[in-house]
């Protein structure tokens, strides 16, 4: 019988009477197949993952730089010849003074500076002066018009250094890359050795990205998501505030009353039809209705959270009942039987049991609209500098802004590499948002999901 | 090819097809199969007969490692067929399964045409040279399937279009087209009406005459009318094992003439 | 804000409503809460809903026709002649709202009195300079039949204002009169604000429904507006994308759609595989703690925004292949100009719906029974040949349906695309060669300044209702296969 099993394969139609222990070659061949096939399969998941753990490297590897910020600190003299020529601390004339007349005391401070070190360079005050943010002379300015009793004293700053010498200490810029770059010289670089090796320029934690507003293509090193931030907080009340109770009504009605007709049919095939829209689609919605026909103002949170309710409504709506649908009928049929409406069935016991997965699935829905992009950028929420935080409620929903993604999106269209390791950070930011909000949705699953 | 079986049955065996020997079956923590000894002879229709949750399906399983696809469990002792054990480790599952052959609860026709469903086994297996040698292979397990006659004019058909009894029978011919030695049902009426499972039944009592047949039942008669040899399962346990007559009618242990008597299962 | 203080009276009203038909309702019962027909809660929110919901309701409704209304009246006046050679009804229309708009704000400023501009006739002032003043830019001299049409466009909308101001006051005033008087102890409050909820909770379901008509409405109004201008014929079936904003561009779909459809092809091509083959294994295979581990983690990439997965390919993955096939770069070739390209773009994209191919798979794997595995493995197939012949046949028409919506959403991915595909409209074989699609032509035709007269700027919309067509009709298609697989195994 064994002679069966060595006969070579494809010879004659196999018979299987020889023994079990010995495994013929067809069988050989197969588990071969077998093997290739559940490698392919772990090759797939393995891909998955390491595109993963690409994607993350990457983001973490370039976004942490935006967290840090290079600064100097110099001590300023603030000449009252340039800042209050009439010396009598008028703060309209105080105020006349452009961030162009506060160039001098710069300069002025930065000689000083490489004097008291000792350091030996070829560099004019200007050229000096250059390593400096251009955001340095404002912040000068608006320090002298909130103390102009200050003026005449010598003030320690801490003063931004330009992107191109935070770039040179983060390792973006090196001695090679700038042979072309009029922003910066290789002298400059020795001043900023320099000065780094006397601990007068350190690179610190920036809380001024966090916190901060956009600048102009010329500051990379001022920009800041803080104001953006605000965009998408008023953005996501705006959502929390229409999508919630309008999801929960419409999943009420078609969880619990709507009969069986027509109407309740082209509701139900609306909604899963628009969780699949683009969600450009809704921004051009947004752009008709919100701004060309109502016309609300453009760039305003206001109307990108109105766009983003809709985007998100079907998502709240198929959690919400799927939620209501696991509470079982026992319930309703036991408020029913004490004498209960069918809305106080609903109202008092129903919905209090569904609630954690609806608040689930409303979280859920907001970090999928915090997210988007695409509908903002035909708001108008890109393109321009958001500068000054909002003050009021109505400013935070009807000024114009900018969100998060919309931010970043616009860091990365700029040519200034320094703004890419912003959007980097940016990203950061946005992700341990989402990351937050779904380990919460999560644990609420988790501590409240009941099994009936 | 059959000759060569026969000699080697012959020889080998003396008609032991499948010879169990202290065998326990563990799932998770639970002990389904306690010490199982049972010798299942050549051409001879066995009955598995107990209350839900005894073990005897679990143990079928055991006879071709079906249960090698369920991850919790555990088996010990050795099953032998024709002398070789089927745990060892160097047999493989795949062809044991293709000499132990078996038919499924609920019909499982594949959703593919009448005519595939019977060639996949062949197929897989290398059993054919040709088309003309598979047209041969299929049509000699329909006709022993006992559904050639219905189903000659649509080949092409799916086997899922057919009524339930015909899916079982496509299901029978499916296993035995790969010319296995053993044939494991689990419980092959159940899902049947009455006419359908007497024909199933019929044709089990042809398939004897080629091959050892063990089958899973609830029902007492079935094992009753099909059966040569029964083997009475209970909490794991094989309480009884013997002639079908003899347990049937003049049980040994008192377990076993409660339970055909009706008082516990 | 007038409407923000009218939103708060209407819900100051009701808060009052609320209380007061409370009290009246358990006065009338003699102070025994027993004596009423409904809670007394109820005959409060009676009083609320009636004072509130109809009069924003009308409120609602004054808002969106208004403007409508509007803009019929005003653009009637300007006589045809008046529109000039280059221009259409709708530019002038623009211009007349611009010159309301600039009006409005220079009284708001002070710049003019209320009185100066009702009567500002062209001429005596720089109307012109006097907008720059304020904000508004115009693009020439503003004509007296223009100024006549933005006076009466302030006119009306002023009146409007007002008289919505009236209506809506005095409807909430009525509800609560009404509702108040009707608070007696044998009112049947329950069952009258319980028929009120559910016709909210009506009105709240067919937001969806609104939603849709809004989408098609919008852009079917725009798109018409656009073939009007653009001959509809060399929209579809022109080979040409060349957008000039001096006008006379070339404005074709096909270029468009062979780039959207090519880097969608190229997404598929790597997520369909890497998807399936994940889904197969984690279904099929993996042991439990695998698949408890590596499901999460793979769909971590589905909740990952667009934004990143754009970065992604504009500064890693497009310099990276551009490091391969560009000039100068690691291969030695010159196949690849700039970073962005089609397969930058396909390849992102492809990982992005790795994780959307395989949990549908994943799911549409397990619906197939286990009794179909069963009977392959016992017949001696291995669990490849089970997965392959049995599995895989019996799920494929789900299968499809998972890859249609895939496809859809490739199409109508955006983010992207804007950051990696490029912004050059042509037919290229070459997946190196940067393309673009039509996601990416609407937002670049609807950001910035838009002139909604322009052919340039409206094609946008018509791209938009090509893009919703074809992506509803995949999910329908989709949605059908897979509804109809999934009665197969119930």
């Amino acid at each position: 019988m064994t002679d069966l099993s060595q006969s070579p394969a494809g010879a004659e139609p196999r018979k299987h009477g020889g023994s079990l222990l010995q495994q013929t070659s067809h069988t050989k061949k197969r588990n071969a197949a077998e093997t290739r096939f559940k490698a392919y399969g772990i090759a797939a998941i393995a891909a998955g993952l390491l595109m993963l753990v690409i994607l993350v490297t990457t983001i973490v590897g370039k976004g942490t730089g935006a967290f840090q910020q290079t600064f100097v600190t110099l001590n300023v003299e603030l000449l009252e010849a340039k800042l209050d020529k009439k010396g009598n601390r008028d703060l309209a004339d105080i105020k006349k003074v452009t961030t162009f007349g506060y160039a001098p005391i710069i300069k002025g401070a930065m000689e000083a500076a490489v004097a008291d070190l000792g350091i030996e360079t070829s560099l004019k005050p200007k050229q000096l002066a250059g390593i400096l943010s251009k955001d340095v002379a404002a912040q000068l300015r608006d320090y002298v018009i909130a103390n102009p009793d200050q003026i005449g004293q010598t003030v320690e700053f801490r003063f931004l250094a330009s992107g191109r010498v935070d770039g040179y200490l983060k390792g973006r810029v090196t001695r090679d890359s700038i042979a072309n770059d009029k922003n910066i010289s290789p002298e400059q670089l020795d001043l900023v050795d320099a000065l780094a090796a006397a601990g007068v320029l350190e690179k610190t934690f920036n809380l001024d990205f966090i916190t901060g507003a956009d600048a102009s293509d010329a500051r990379p090193e001022a920009a800041g998501i803080g104001v953006a931030m605000l965009g998408s907080l008023f953005m996501m009340l705006v959502v929390l505030a229409l999508a919630l109770p309008i999801g929960v009504a419409a999943s009420i009605y078609l969880e619990e009353f709507a009969p069986q007709n027509w109407l309740t049919d082209m509701i139900e095939v609306n909604i899963s039809n628009l969780a699949a829209v683009p969600s450009i689609v809704f921004g051009i919605l947004g752009l008709a209705v919100f701004i060309n026909y109502m016309h609300l103002p453009t760039s305003a949170p206001l109307v990108g959270g109105l766009v983003l309710t809709l985007m998100t409504l079907p998502t709240i709506i198929i959690s919400t009942r799927a939620s209501l649908k696991s509470v079982p009928p026992s319930i309703r049929d036991a408020a029913l039987g004490v004498g209960a409406s069918k809305m106080q069935a609903v109202f008092h016991h129903v919905l209090p049991l569904a609630a954690p997965g609806i608040l689930t699935g409303t979280i859920i829905g907001l970090a999928q609209a915090l997210g988007e992009t695409a509908p903002l950028l035909l708001i108008g929420m890109v393109g321009f500098i958001a500068s000054n935080a909002p003050e009021t409620l109505a400013d935070g929903l009807l000024a114009p802004n900018s969100a998060m993604p919309a931010q970043i999106y616009e860091w990365a269209k700029r040519a200034d590499p320094a703004f890419y390791e912003r959007a980097w950070g940016g990203i950061i930011i946005l992700l341990i948002f989402l990351v937050t909000m779904n380990t919460f949705a999560v644990i609420l699953r988790r501590r409240f999901e009941r099994r009936w | 090819m059959n000759d060569m079986t026969l000699m080697d049955n012959t020889v080998d065996t003396q008609n032991i097809k499948i010879a169990a020997k202290d065998v326990n079956v563990h799932y998770g923590d639970s002990h389904a199969i306690k010490d199982v000894n049972v010798e299942i002879e050549d051409k001879t229709v066995t009955a598995f007969i107990g209350p839900s949750g005894c073990g005897k399906s679990t143990f079928l399983r055991c006879l071709n490692r079906m249960n090698d696809t369920i991850d919790i469990c555990r088996v010990k002792g050795d099953i032998l067929l024709d002398g070789e054990d089927i745990y060892d480790r160097r047999v493989d599952p795949v062809q044991l399964r293709a000499k132990v052959g078996m038919v499924f609860q609920k019909p499982n026709p594949f959703p593919k045409s009448i005519y595939d469903n019977v060639a996949y086994g062949p197929r897989i297996h290398g059993l054919a040279r040709n088309k003309a040698e598979l047209d041969e292979i299929v049509e000699k397990s329909l006709r022993r399937g006992a559904i050639w006659d219905e189903v000659k004019d649509r080949l092409d058909a799916p086997g899922t279009g057919l009524s339930g009894g015909q899916q079982q029978r496509l299901c029978i011919a499916r296993a035995v087209a790969t010319e296995p030695e053993v044939l494991l049902m689990d419980e092959p009426c159940s899902a049947l009406d009455p006419i359908a499972t007497a024909q199933v039944e019929e044709l089990i009592d042809e398939l004897r005459s080629r091959y050892s047949v063990v089958i899973v039942t609830h029902s007492m008669q079935q094992a009753a009318r099909v059966s040569q040899k029964t083997a009475f399962f209970h909490l794991g346990n094989l309480v009884e094992f013997g002639p079908t007559g003899q347990i049937f009618t003049n049980p040994e242990d008192a377990r076993t003439e409660s339970y055909i008597t009706g008082r516990i299962g | 804000m007038p409407t923000f203080w009218l939103v708060a009276l209407l819900i100051a009203l009701s808060a009052v409503g609320f209380y007061g038909g409370r009290r009246r309702a358990i006065a009338t019962a003699g102070g025994d809460v027993k004596e009423l027909h409904s809670l007394p809660s109820y005959y409060g929110y009676h009083v609320a809903l009636a004072a509130f919901v109809p009069a924003i309701a009308a409120l609602a409704i004054w808002l969106l026709a208004q403007p409508m209304f509007v803009e019929t009246r005003v653009s009637g006046m300007i006589p045809s002649e008046a529109v000039p050679e280059s221009s259409t009804l709708g530019l002038v229309m623009s211009d007349v709202r611009r010159v309301a708009e600039g009006l409005d704000l220079a009284v708001e400023q002070g710049l003019l009195t209320a009185r100066e501009a009702r009567n500002a006739v062209g001429g005596e002032q720089d109307l012109r300079a006097l907008m720059g003043d304020v904000g508004v830019a115009l693009g020439n001299e503003v004509r007296p039949e223009v100024l006549a049409a933005a006076q009466t466009y302030r006119n009306l909308s002023h009146t409007g204002r007002t008289a919505m101001t009236v209506v809506v006051a005095l409807l909430a005033l009525g509800g609560f009169a009404w509702a108040y008087s009707r608070s007696h102890k044998d009112f049947r409050a329950r069952n009258v604000v319980e028929r009120a909820v559910l016709a909210l909770l009506i009105l709240a379901a067919s937001l969806a429904i609104l939603t849709t008509i809004g989408i098609v409405l919008s852009m079917l109004f725009e798109t018409k507006n656009f073939f009007g201008l653009h001959s509809w014929t060399d929209f579809f079936f022109g080979t040409t994308w060349a957008p000039n904003f001096r006008g006379d561009s070339d404005l074709s779909i096909l270029p468009l759609l062979w780039g959207t459809l090519y880097i969608s092809f190229i997404a598929l091509l790597v997520a369909v595989p890497v998807g399936l083959f994940a889904a197969i294994y984690l279904s099929e295979y993996a042991s439990g703690a695998v698949r408890a581990f590596a499901k999460p983690l793979l769909e971590i990439l589905a909740g990952i925004p667009t934004i990143v997965y754009g970065l992604f390919a504009l500064l890693t993955v497009g310099p990276a292949l551009a490091n391969l096939f560009s000039k100068g770069g690691l291969l030695g070739v010159e196949w690849m100009a700039g970073a962005t390209s089609v397969l930058t773009a396909g390849l992102v994209m492809g990982i992005m719906l790795i994780p959307f191919v395989s949990s549908l798979s994943d799911d549409i794997i397990n619906a197939v029974p286990q009794a179909m595995r069963d009977g392959s493995l016992g017949l001696g197939a291995t669990k490849s040949e089970t997965v392959r012949q049995v599995v895989m046949p019996a799920a494929l028409p789900g299968i499809v349906g998972a890859v249609l919506l895939a496809a859809s959403r490739a199409i109508g991915e955006t983010m992207i695309v804007v950051m990696g595909a490029g912004a050059i409209a042509k037919f290229s074989a070459n997946p190196l060669e940067s393309m673009t699609t039509i996601t990416t032509r609407i937002v670049s035709q609807l950001t910035g300044d838009t002139d909604f007269a322009s052919p340039e700027t409206l094609v946008a919309f018509a791209l938009g209702l090509t893009l919703f067509v074809l992506t509803l009709g995949l999910n329908v298609l989709a949605l059908y296969i897979v509804r109809k697989y999934r009665e197969q195994y119930d």
